[in-house]
């Protein structure tokens, strides 16, 4: 079954103001147009990973980064405010499947993967996520042509 | 990041988003999900499985094809342990450790180089 995380964060975190979870009753849209192996597909990660020569994510920002869709998953870092990442330790494909989705492109499942794929950090504040993250994303992914995009939060 | 799926949604690329926290995804409501009930981030899978890794990417994007309304929400048919559900107890429960060390969470933010356990 299904376990509620919302009821277990407030448990976790009994003492501290309660994190007000964005509430949507509707979505947004945009039709995929053509199937997937005819798609240029982004990857995008909020696990906080990225390469040991780029700057570390800080506290509060809303930078991203970019990671190459060649890199080596040996060369990556993590830099994130809570999650048990003893098995992204020892393999980011089961959050992070950049190894993954390079076989599905070469195996014609997907068109292309895009390059690079893009990694953040979540921030507690929906406004800065909204207008400050997001565009920075969307930019990114518009420059790289991308047709769809897998998110893998956490 | 369902407020990003949401925004790149927005800007006119359809997105697809993997969740393992159900209530969390429903709540916010990316405009397409999958949900895999795994202990939360591993979403595409277990460490050092590429063969499940790769079926759980190949069964997302087909469904990622077959979503037809905004904020749909769809259960891939993967399990964890079936013989032993007793992780969903402990998830994110009550002294869990996050990290697996347990300090991290004290002094924020912290760095973390991969490959640790091959150290």
């Amino acid at each position: 079954m299904p376990i509620s995380y919302i009821q277990r964060t407030r448990e976790r975190y009994a003492d501290y103001p309660p994190y007000k979870w964005a509430v949507n009753t509707e979505a947004p849209w945009t039709p995929l147009l053509k199937p997937i192996k005819e798609c240029r597909l982004a990857l995008v990660s909020s696990g906080g990973f990225y390469l040991k020569s780029q700057p570390p994510f800080e506290r509060d920002d809303t930078s991203y980064r970019a990671i190459p869709k060649d890199t080596d998953l040996k060369e990556l870092r993590i830099y994130h405010h809570g999650y048990r990442d003893a098995d992204a330790d020892l393999d980011p494909n089961c959050v992070f499947p950049l190894d993954r989705l390079r076989e599905l492109e070469a195996a014609g499942v997907v068109g292309a993967l895009v390059d690079p794929a893009v990694t953040f950090v979540i921030n507690y504040s929906h406004r800065k996520e909204i207008q400050e993250r997001a565009p920075k994303i969307v930019a990114e992914l518009r420059a790289a042509k991308a047709d769809a995009a897998l998110l893998v939060p956490v | 990041m369902g407020l990003i799926a949401r925004e790149i949604e927005r800007a006119g690329i359809p997105t697809l988003s993997m969740s393992s926290a159900w209530d969390v995804t429903f709540a916010v409501r990316p405009p397409r999900a999958v949900f895999v009930n795994f202990p939360l981030n591993h979403q595409t899978g277990k460490a050092n499985d590429p063969r499940l890794q790769r079926q759980i990417l190949v069964d997302a994007l087909r469904a990622f094809e077959l979503f037809w309304a905004p904020g749909m929400m769809l259960t891939l048919p993967y399990v964890w342990d079936p013989r032993d559900a007793s992780w969903e107890e402990k998830d994110f429960g009550p002294g869990f450790e996050l990290y697996g060390v347990g300090e991290a969470m004290q002094e924020g933010f912290a760095e973390r180089k991969l490959g640790r356990a091959q150290a």
